[in-house]
């Protein structure tokens, strides 16, 4: 299973030469970059953990690419991506957003269906990675 | 005023005080631009203010009730006339209305105005609504999209790249089950969107009711497969309102994040579940079933533009806009100009784009525009090109036709997204390199690579109808 | 990017960036047997702009002058050594400038970080000027951050560090400074690509530095010592300035501003050019209410011409 979410999961993984250009694209139009992480990725986790601030005040995409390097490091096995934020008047919001690491194994989501009346289901998406408590889910711990 | 202006008869529109070279347009006046074509032998001065007459307060007659009313204010006023040049007999004619003319937030008094009587009026052989600025102080009366582009990014957690849609082909005889089929394909290929049709409502070869549970079954289904968050545009278009309601509340009850309307149901219908919309969390998309039949000729009948603020004010989330390069009308120009309208907050006037006035949005939030119609993965680098990135991208017959199936065709089109938005900001020409571009995303894609060689050369080059005049066609500033 | 109308959300006023020398493609290799013109080479790199800057700008300083030259050619012949494919690796440009205050150490670094950035050694040339305040932190885990804080914002550029030895503090074995050196040295090391270290301050205190953090001393490839300047190169500073700003000395101010020159140099705290900054800057206020007081009508000349009591009112002549 691989997510796709974010602007590039449909082509090979990034190197890390294309992601400072992606960085190096974000900074020349003024947006931060911010790194997150996570072992939660169902989509409706909007708040990915903050690997320190978003950066603001950058010229190049090198001291990007040092954070996302020094997140890869100390969490090998999650999912890491990239934020650039665009803080413009009447944007406001994240401008570009991808993933730069994976666990090694993504092991998905299995559909939960409750049956109600009228043939109506009710859907609830279960992360198989949340069987396993946090810090635990991904990798080889037991 | 002439002091004759009371006597019983038939006066001059001109004579009556609608024609005003003098007045200077309020910042809180309504401005429209109308294209005339008179009738022979009626100036293009009387016949600005005949539009102004019929369109306001005025009548064949003098009527002596006029006299119980400060009726100045209420007169529209034609402030300026000038010829089309290069189109004999046609003239632009600019036209004021007092704010007080217009009950607040409604687009059915505002139209029932501006376009109720005065486009069958015989003096005119045509009449266009060209432009029309709405100024900030009426913008303010109306809720705007339920959420709105930001909004929709959000809550859908995509950025930085269009998104992608697709019409379930065909478009009649599909039973529910086949139907749904068609959506979870699309969808676990690499779609955000899929969609049923304009004329896709409640008929016997598949109820609403069933459309709706398959439908959602795909959707979630596909959700699972990709960690995304997937929609498909329920449509609840229907006979009545009590009946939009109805399939509008079971698709927010099944989970849907979005239902469509066909503008076919009238502005009330369309202001009525923007409001739905943004009480229930629902996106709300808005198919443009209909508008060609008044948009698209040049000399009479509404502009798109002006349907496209009128949409942006009613409150819904998508439109369809045009796609420059597909098989429906659109001049880069003019659909740049309607792209504008729907997404920017302050818009100058722009005689390149058809833009006629300066539009202040007053951070109402933007419509999503869509491209749909006659659109494929081979032309990705024009479309982004045109249409830039906040934009619905719908490949109907260019994702459920392709020959390895309705997921490979739903992944090619992502594929060559995701190349071009990558190649864009790493620097590149995009535009002249893009076939470049799209072959070398193939390498890593036989579903793109398939469909470039399916598709690759397919265009549809007609002259449109409905262009700009360029800079021939003087622009107005109301603030000179 | 080219071509695109400021069409959609994204605007036109950042959409393009500025042309950028150092960018563009990367050429073709070359054969073995092909000869390379080395001027029009230098030219194409518009690296003698920034080098006759230097040279018209700031007066004296020949032997940093020189090194800057030689570090210049050393990046020009090496790129063309490169089209050759002759790999000779990155050489190590971090730097120290030691010398007093007022010795144009900050406009050198800020002059190098363009020539370093002409010739395509980092990729956007600007400066990053910091003090141990902006890089140690007060509290533990404060340091880290904000060190690498500034280092990112200085990746792709010049890193000057003002007064280099205050992160060492010997007296204090647990003083956070320490971290920000270990920092700073990985960094130095491992990210060349990335940025230029050049650490500055008085000669003397720099030397008990490198005594002490014997790893910072063996990465600095480049000392490079700005003397105190001679009294006719003073003069010639203030010569300078003052034509930037529109004066000029009188016949017989001369000889007082020469004067002024020699006691101030005597006196403490002598802070080579930026002293004769604020002697000018106090010069004028005398100018202005000398005559303000006379309040009669005045001419060009008078407005712009700076007498013998100008100066003569300082305190070094009491």
């Amino acid at each position: 299973m691989r997510i796709t979410q974010g602007t590039f999961s449909f082509l090979p993984e990034l190197t890390d030469d294309e992601i400072a250009k992606q960085a190096a694209y974000a900074l020349d139009r003024g947006w931060p970059c911010s790194v997150e992480f996570t072992d939660d990725p169902h989509p409706r986790n909007s708040y990915w953990e903050m690997w320190g601030l978003p950066m603001f005040d950058l010229t190049d995409p090198a001291g990007v690419l040092y954070e996302v390097k020094e997140c890869r490091k100390a969490y090998p096995d999650h999912y890491i991506r990239l934020n650039a934020y665009d803080a413009r008047y009447g944007r406001q919001t994240t401008a570009l957003q991808f993933i730069v690491q994976r666990p090694r194994r993504e092991p998905g989501f299995r559909l939960d269906r409750e049956e109600t009346s009228d043939r109506r289901v009710r859907y609830t998406l279960h992360a198989y990675a949340l069987d396993r408590p946090e810090g635990e889910r991904y990798g080889d711990a037991p | 005023m002439s002091a004759g202006r009371w006597s019983a008869g038939v006066i001059p529109y001109a004579e009556m005080g609608y024609w005003r070279p003098d007045y200077v347009p309020r910042d809180s006046d309504v401005l429209a631009a109308f294209r005339i074509t008179p009738q022979p032998g009626v100036p293009p001065e009387e016949a600005g203010a005949a539009v102004a007459g019929e369109s306001s307060t005025a009548t064949w007659t003098v009527v002596w009730t006029d006299r119980l009313t400060s009726y100045e204010n209420y007169q529209a006023k034609c402030y300026r006339v000038e010829p089309v040049p290069g189109q004999d007999g046609q003239f632009i004619a600019y036209i004021a209305y007092d704010l007080d003319l217009f009950e607040e937030g409604s687009i059915a008094n505002l139209t029932s105005s501006i376009i109720g009587n005065v486009f069958g009026f015989k003096a005119l052989r045509a009449l266009r609504l060209e432009d029309m600025r709405i100024p900030a102080h009426y913008v303010k009366t109306f809720q705007g999209p339920a959420h709105g582009i930001v909004m929709e990014r959000e809550y859908l957690g995509k950025f930085g790249r269009p998104l992608l849609g697709a019409t379930v082909k065909p478009k009649l005889g599909l039973s529910a089950r086949n139907y749904g089929r068609v959506v979870y394909e699309a969808l676990r290929g690499g779609l955000d969107f899929t969609k049923d049709d304009e004329n896709i409502n409640s008929q016997p070869f598949m109820r609403w009711r069933d459309r709706f549970l398959y439908c959602m079954e795909g959707v979630q289904r596909a959700q699972a497969a990709s960690g995304e968050i997937k929609g498909h545009y329920l449509n609840v278009t229907a006979a009545t309102m009590e009946d939009m309601y109805e399939r509008a509340e079971f698709a927010k009850e099944l989970g849907s994040v979005i239902v469509m309307i066909d503008l076919t149901v009238g502005y009330t219908a369309i202001q009525s579940m923007a409001k739905w919309a943004r009480r229930n969390g629902v996106l709300l998309h808005l198919h443009r079933a209909g508008h060609s039949t008044y948009t698209r000729q040049k000399s009479h009948g509404v502009s798109f533009r002006v349907i496209a603020k009128w949409m942006r004010l009613a409150g819904v989330d998508h439109i369809h806009a045009g796609t420059v390069v597909g098989k429906l009308e659109g001049d880069p120009n003019t659909v740049a100009g309607f792209y504008d309208t729907l997404r920017l907050d302050r818009i100058p006037a722009d005689p390149v784009k058809g833009l006629y006035f300066d539009q202040e949005w007053a951070s109402l939030p933007g419509t999503m525009p869509v491209a749909s119609g006659g659109i494929h993965a081979g032309q990705m680098h024009q479309l982004l090109h045109y249409l830039d990135e906040d934009v619905i991208l719908q490949f109907g017959g260019g994702t459920i036709g392709h020959p390895m199936g309705i997921a490979a065709g739903a992944a090619a089109n992502r594929v060559a997204l995701e190349a071009m938005i990558k190649a864009r900001n790493e620097g590149r020409d995009f535009l002249a390199e893009g076939p470049d571009i799209l072959r070398s995303a193939a390498k890593h894609s036989r579903e793109l690579d398939v469909a470039l060689s399916t598709w690759g050369d397919v265009t549809f080059s007609y002259e449109s109808t409905d262009t700009p005049d360029v800079v021939e066609t003087p622009v107005f500033s109301p603030t000179p | 990017m080219t071509g695109r109308p400021g069409f959609g959300m994204r605007p036109a006023e950042n959409g393009s960036p500025a042309p950028d020398p150092a960018a563009g493609e990367p050429l073709a290799p070359l054969p073995p047997d092909a000869r390379v013109d080395l001027a029009r080479e230098r030219s194409d790199a518009q690296a003698d702009e920034v080098l006759d800057a230097l040279d018209a700008d700031l007066v004296g300083l020949a032997p940093v002058k020189t090194r800057i030259r030689e570090i210049a050619a050393l990046l020009l012949v090496d790129r063309v050594r490169a089209r050759f494919g002759i790999d000779s690796g990155r050489p190590n440009l971090h730097m120290c400038f030691t010398g007093s205050p007022g010795t144009g150490k900050t406009t050198v670094a800020v002059r190098l970080a363009e020539l370093l950035h002409r010739l395509g050694y980092v990729r956007k040339g600007h400066l990053v000027s910091v003090t141990r305040d902006d890089l140690v932190g007060q509290y533990v885990g404060h340091t880290a951050p904000k060190t690498k804080e500034v280092l990112k914002r200085a990746m792709g550029g010049v890193l000057f560090i003002d007064e280099a030895y205050y992160l060492y503090r010997a007296e204090n074995e647990r003083d956070y400074g320490q971290e920000a050196i270990e920092i700073l040295l990985q960094v130095m090391e491992n990210q060349r690509d990335d940025l230029v270290v050049v650490l500055a301050g008085y000669k003397d205190r720099m030397d008990s530095f490198f005594a002490s953090n014997p790893g910072m001393s063996s990465r600095i490839a480049h000392h490079i010592d700005f003397p105190d300047y001679e009294p006719d190169e003073l003069e010639a500073i203030g010569r300078l300035m003052m034509r930037d700003e529109g004066y000029t000395l009188a016949p017989e101010t001369e000889p007082v501003f020469r004067a002024y020159l020699d006691r101030r140099r005597a006196r403490p705290r002598f802070a080579n050019a930026r002293s004769v900054r604020n002697a000018i800057e106090r010069a004028r206020l005398r100018h202005a209410s000398r005559l303000v007081a006379e309040s009669g009508e005045v001419d060009r000349a008078a407005l712009t011409t700076l007498l013998p009591d100008d100066f003569l009112a300082s305190r070094v002549f009491s």
